[in-house]
């Protein structure tokens, strides 16, 4: 498939990547596309094709088939005016363990040619931004892991690049560290950074995404924003337990009426409806169900998660 | 944590960025920055240095007075010390080179690689500063073997600059080895895999050659071998550049008559070969 103009102006334009690695078909045709300004995420489980697709992304490795395009640049014919525009964090940390932070960064800003004085100035303050001051002049083999991970990330920012990518950047974070992580993300976004992230942390997808493309197999199986994906796998439900086991027939019966979709039951005295208004389809099924003298001992709107959506897709394509 | 976007002043874009260096001066530049993050390990992890100095003086040790008395077939006037130290030298410079390969394959397996192929850097700078480091590295370790040489009875019997031309062409032969065993590393992703590698192709080069005993004491075909094996060759420019011969011209065949000459024709070669190789090589690999 040929690029069209309409992704002239995306951050990442990928049509029909082919990556194979001996019989093994790590991607096998994968369309994707990043308008700038925006955060695509790329969900998929253990070996789905997302490192081999940033990888393709970063001109780490050539596809051998496709097209990319890149910060407007075409990744297979200008790798290295790529390297100019983006910024990369791989699934493994690649911190030097022999240099300090500090050593770690400012070495990274000389060889995006920032300059001796820029480098060292931006190598202090990112690892003010990453809490990693009191650390910046141990060598970062006597780093945890969590701290690797962020030095890591430090090092894919120096150049401030218009275009990222990040390889599932908060595994192996604490919760605090992750919630800082997605507020430096969002600045990033908010200050103009195009980001290409993978994870295994479907909330993450799910609070930075704008867009989320789910692979395996090597191939794109969904993409939509969270929203979509989860209506594709169905809407909201409610859902109310009935507190006396005798009242569940009557209960049935005016949620059939109230919500007019398909009763569902775990068996027991627990009974699910989809519903297509939200919150207020929920407070007026209460209030049929007030009206028929039917005791609830818990009710609450169902929405699908991304974990729904995560298990049904790979569940159904492999 | 401070906000990034409280100091948008300090995010350089593109656009405002200094202009890439061309070319030649970006490897020759980015070389540079690379060639100090190695010799940073270097200092932080002085065992690995020890470890390329203690077996050479172990060698001299144990070559000067353990077998010394029994080394026949010696130039008139020539103690063992003085023929042993600068095949020593040469020895200890090469097994020195293959620190180029361990060292990218130890960064190949850290994904340290990677990172440095996705950044705007010459493709050449890697190699370039790798094998600079190491050149520096040897220069340290033959200071030190010559000091130890010294104290163990090795004379120099020449001029100066003589002398300053024995180390330089052991140094640059040294160089060239490097680019070799860059491409080797390049190839076997793991540390542990290279130094095996490595020493399969080490090992007969220094033994099967005139560093331990004049090869005209080896068996036929050996020396025939050992004759025109660069090692040799490297070694008998070093005895002549440093007087270590009793003043004897020897005769033979080519790369016996003239042995800075066919040494000299080998650096070019494998450099010829094994820069552009191991280049290409850099770009094509990926750790795992
Ligand atoms: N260098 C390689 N050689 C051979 N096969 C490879 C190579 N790299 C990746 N693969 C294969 O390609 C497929 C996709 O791998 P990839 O690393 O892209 O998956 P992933 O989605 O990142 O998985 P994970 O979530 O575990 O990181 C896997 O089957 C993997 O075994
Ligand atoms: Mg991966």
């Amino acid at each position: 498939m040929a690029l069209n103009t309409s992704d002239a102006d995306a951050a990442v334009v990928a049509r029909g990547v082919v990556k194979r690695y001996g019989d093994v078909e790590a991607l096998a045709g994968v369309d994707l596309t990043v308008p700038t300004g925006t955060v695509l995420a790329l969900l998929g489980p253990n070996g789905a094709g997302k490192t081999t697709m940033v990888k393709v992304l970063t001109t780490l490795i050539t596809p051998d088939a496709g097209e990319v395009r890149v910060a407007g640049v075409d990744v297979l014919a200008e790798p290295q005016e790529v390297r100019r525009r983006i910024g990369v964090s791989g699934q493994y940390a690649a911190v030097d363990e022999y240099l300090t932070g500090f050593e770690n960064l400012d070495m990274i800003g000389r060889l995006y040619h920032l300059g001796r004085r820029r480098a060292k100035e931006r190598a202090r303050e990112l690892l003010e931004v990453f809490r990693l001051t009191d650390a910046a002049d141990r060598p970062s083999k006597t780093y945890s892991g969590g701290m690797r991970r962020r030095l890591d990330l430090a090092g894919a920012i120096v150049a401030a690049p218009p275009v990222l990518f990040l390889d599932e950047p908060t595994t192996g974070l604490d919760p605090r560290s992750r919630l800082d992580m997605w507020d430096l993300l969002r600045d990033l976004v908010r200050e103009g950074t195009t980001l290409l992230l993978t994870t295994q942390y479907l909330e993450e997808a799910d609070t930075l995404a704008d867009d989320i493309v789910v692979i395996d197999h090597g191939r794109a199986i969904a993409h939509g924003t969270a929203d979509q994906l989860k209506s594709q796998v169905g809407g909201d439900r409610v859902e109310v337990e009935v507190a006396d086991h005798a009242q569940v027939g009557a209960a049935r019966a005016v949620l059939a009426r109230a919500a007019g979709g398909e009763v569902g039951d775990d068996g027991g005295r627990r009974l699910t409806v989809p519903v297509a208004g939200g919150a207020t389809a929920m407070v007026e099924i209460v209030r049929a169900l007030d009206d028929a003298g039917v005791q609830l001992l818990d009710v609450g709107l169902r929405r699908p998660t991304l974990d729904d959506v995560f298990l049904t897709l790979t569940g159904a394509s492999s | 944590m401070t906000s990034i976007a409280s100091r948008p002043a300090t995010a350089p874009r593109p656009g405002s960025q200094a202009p890439a260096p061309s070319g030649g001066a970006s490897a020759l530049l980015d070389g540079f920055v690379v060639a100090r993050r190695n010799m940073i390990k270097v200092r932080r992890v002085p065992e690995l240095l020890f470890g390329t100095l203690i077996s050479p003086i172990m060698f001299i040790v144990l070559f000067r007075y353990v077998f010394g008395g029994a080394i026949g077939g010696l130039p008139p006037g020539v103690s063992y010390a003085e023929f042993l130290i600068p095949g020593i030298f040469v020895q200890t410079v090469v097994f020195g080179a293959t620190i180029t390969g361990s060292g990218l394959a130890e960064d190949m397996q850290k994904g340290i690689i990677d990172r440095f192929r996705s950044l705007p850097m010459s493709r050449m700078a890697v190699l370039i500063g790798r094998t600079t480091s190491d050149l520096l590295t040897n220069v340290l370790v033959v200071i030190i073997m010559s000091v130890t040489g010294l104290l163990v009875g090795w004379r120099i019997n020449s001029s100066f600059l003589e002398a300053v031309a024995g180390f330089a062409l052991l140094l640059l032969f040294a160089y060239a080895i490097s680019w070799v065993m860059a491409l080797v590393g390049l190839l076997m992703r793991s540390p542990e895999a290279f130094q095996q590698i490595s020493f399969l192709v080490i090992f007969p080069l220094t033994f099967v050659g005139n560093i331990f005993v004049p090869s005209d004491t080896l068996p036929n075909v050996v020396r025939i071998v050992a004759e025109w094996n660069p090692v040799s060759t490297l070694a008998s420019s070093a005895r002549e550049f440093f007087g270590n011969t009793g003043g004897l011209q020897p005769s033979g065949s080519f790369p016996v008559e003239n042995p800075v000459l066919y040494t000299l024709l080998w650096v070019v070669i494998l450099l010829a070969v094994f820069v552009p190789l191991s280049t290409r090589q850099f770009a094509r690999t990926t750790s795992r």
